[in-house]
């Protein structure tokens, strides 16, 4: 490797200045990403409100978290699995220690953590169920149909943190300064990737929620 | 001054000979060699004549020597450091100035392509003026004194990788053993200082085989760097358990729980000091409460603060992270009222449709 003189070198590259990048391509592209849907505004309602729009649509953001029967009866494959990954993806990215520890030391906020075991398997387990994901978007003739060439991105860049978070966690790489600078770099790239393809769905879900229950609640129906 | 066996000078300091055995028992397993083997290093150490080693130190504070020499005694590893032939260090020899140089010069001649050279401390090539020994450059002098060197031992951080003197901005522009010597065998003994049954380890792997070791990507020998602190720690159970000491002074670090958030660098650090331990085994640093600092790496100096945490970014992205949400407030206000304008002209310009539209009797009017 020419860039960098040993596997230390590109550690700190991948802490250093690679991380500030992708740090700041994804705040700009966030931002950017919100802002475009807050300006573009909507038409003032002027019909007298029938309830509250705040209440409503906080509960909306919590309850839609909540298995629809109509979705699961259609695609229970897509909700069962749906939902083992993200669990198990939040249990290993905010319950693993080093991941704590990055968290406080950048937005300030600290909780305890969780034995590295569950960690490990929790990784196992997400990877196991992106890879069903994966077998299930390329063998459903709709939905592979369907797929675009950012639906395989989105899938590899989630992918990538999870195999190299494993792979520097079980020491699979020596040295493992190198293992860890992969899983560092896969990281940047998600986060680079993340406000220009749909997995801002983590940011935009919030607002789509609340603007639904909202507008239910302002109109008096239950949402 | 070569003729005594190693053996033969042990014997005289005292050494019996169940001791040798013990060490090189000890050695033997040290070195990951098996159990057979023992019979062979303690012949070859027995039979070995003192090989003729050349000190050079460079940019350095001595406290590689002083870890080997001052480490405890009497010990057989002192005593096979005392007889080896140590021809030339310039701290230690009782001859000063052209005598000193003359010995050098001599044990080059006398031994050529046979003899060992150790070098301690960095090389700085900004200006040979940082560093010079009897008026010659640590270049010229490490350049000459390799001329008929067999092998080169870097020993410590600064000869194996740069070391503090190479630490940023690095004003001597100080450069490694390794990253000039490209036609010897090199073995980088990295530690700051290494640990004292490492150097002499390697010392004896070479009287033993008359080979150097086995090396790692970063020419470090295997038997001794071949696994992480992280990994022979014996604090590792509470990292699993997810047991973690917060302060140097909290009931975690009283009860010996992982040192991880408090900056420990184990992980990321290939050394021996978890198995072989200081001081006679008495303790390292990990076990007297203090995070490992990942000495014997490359730019240990350069890797952020000794007490954050591995997995913390280590450069100054507080201030990234400000710019980029000023220049996401000035883009997002720009897209957005980019989309505003193009949404009130598409409005302006929109026709609304009425029935007539549809008429045929309009086309044919």
């Amino acid at each position: 490797m020419e860039l960098f003189s040993n596997a230390n070198d590109f550690l700190l590259w991948t802490r250093g200045d690679a991380f500030n990048i992708a740090i700041g391509i994804f705040i700009v592209g966030s931002i950017i990403r919100v802002l475009e849907i807050f300006l573009l505004g909507r038409k003032h309602d002027f019909s007298e409100p029938r309830g509250t729009e705040w209440g409503p649509g906080l509960k909306n953001i919590i309850s839609r978290s909540a298995v629809d029967s109509g979705t699961f009866k259609r695609a229970p494959f897509v909700v069962v699995v749906g939902y083992i990954w993200h669990i198990c993806f939040f249990i290993v990215l905010l319950f693993f220690v080093p991941h704590i520890e990055l968290i406080h030391a950048t937005l300030g906020l600290k909780w305890p953590g969780i034995p590295s075991q569950f960690v490990d398997a929790s990784t196992v387990i997400a990877m196991a169920a992106l890879l069903a994901m994966l077998w299930h978007r390329l063998t459903h003739p709709v939905l592979k149909f369907l797929s675009t060439y950012e639906d395989y991105l989105v899938w590899l860049v989630t992918f990538l943190p999870l195999l190299t978070g494993y792979i520097a966690f079980h020491r699979m790489i020596d040295p493992y300064p190198m293992a860890l600078g992969l899983h560092i770099l896969s990281v940047e790239l998600l986060l680079i990737v993340f406000p220009f393809t749909k997995l801002m769905h983590a940011i935009t879900l919030f607002i789509a929620r609340w603007y639904t229950g909202a507008m239910m609640g302002r109109k008096g129906i239950e949402s | 001054m070569n003729e005594q066996t190693l053996f033969e000078l042990l014997q005289q300091q005292g050494v019996s000979r169940r001791g040798f055995l013990k060490y090189c028992t000890a050695l033997t397993s040290l070195m990951a060699l098996p159990a057979s083997m023992i019979p062979t290093v303690a012949h070859a150490l027995e039979s070995a004549r003192r090989p003729s080693v050349i000190w050079l130190s460079f940019q350095e504070c001595t406290g590689c020597a002083e870890s080997l020499l001052r480490s405890h005694s009497p010990t057989i590893e002192g005593l096979i450091f005392d007889h080896i032939s140590l021809d030339y260090q310039h701290t230690l020899q009782a001859a000063a100035g052209d005598a000193a140089e003359h010995a050098r010069e001599q044990a080059i001649k006398d031994n050529y392509g046979k003899y060992l050279v150790v070098v301690d401390g960095s090389i700085p090539l900004a200006d040979p003026g940082y560093s010079t020994i009897a008026g010659m450059s640590n270049l010229d002098m490490l350049n000459e004194t390799l001329t008929g060197a067999a092998a080169v031992i870097a020993v410590g951080t600064c000869s194996a990788y740069g070391g503090l003197p190479q630490a940023d901005p690095n004003p001597t522009g100080a450069v490694s053993v390794s990253s000039l010597v490209k036609d010897k065998p090199v073995i980088n003994v990295p530690g700051c200082p290494p640990i004292p049954t490492v150097i002499t380890g390697v010392l004896a792997h070479y009287l033993t085989f008359g080979s150097i070791p086995e090396l790692d990507s970063l020419g470090r020998p295997k038997v001794f760097y071949g696994q992480s602190i992280h990994d022979r720690c014996y604090r590792r159970p509470f990292y699993d358990k997810g047991l973690f000491a917060e302060t140097f002074d909290d009931e975690g670090a009283k009860k010996g729980w992982c040192l991880y958030r408090l900056g420990c660098k184990g992980p990321m650090t290939y050394n021996a000091c978890a198995t072989l331990k200081w001081n006679q085994q008495t303790s390292w640093p990990v076990e007297s409460g203090h995070g490992c600092l990942g000495c014997s790496e490359p730019d240990f100096w350069d890797a952020g603060s000794f007490y954050n945490a591995l997995s913390i970014p280590d450069g100054d992205y507080t201030r990234a992270a400000g710019y980029a949400v000023a220049t996401g407030v000035v883009l997002g206000a720009a897209v957005g009222f980019t989309n505003q304008k193009t949404k009130a002209t598409a409005a302006a310009q929109h026709t609304n449709v009425t029935v007539d539209d549809f008429s045929l009797n309009k086309k044919n009017k």
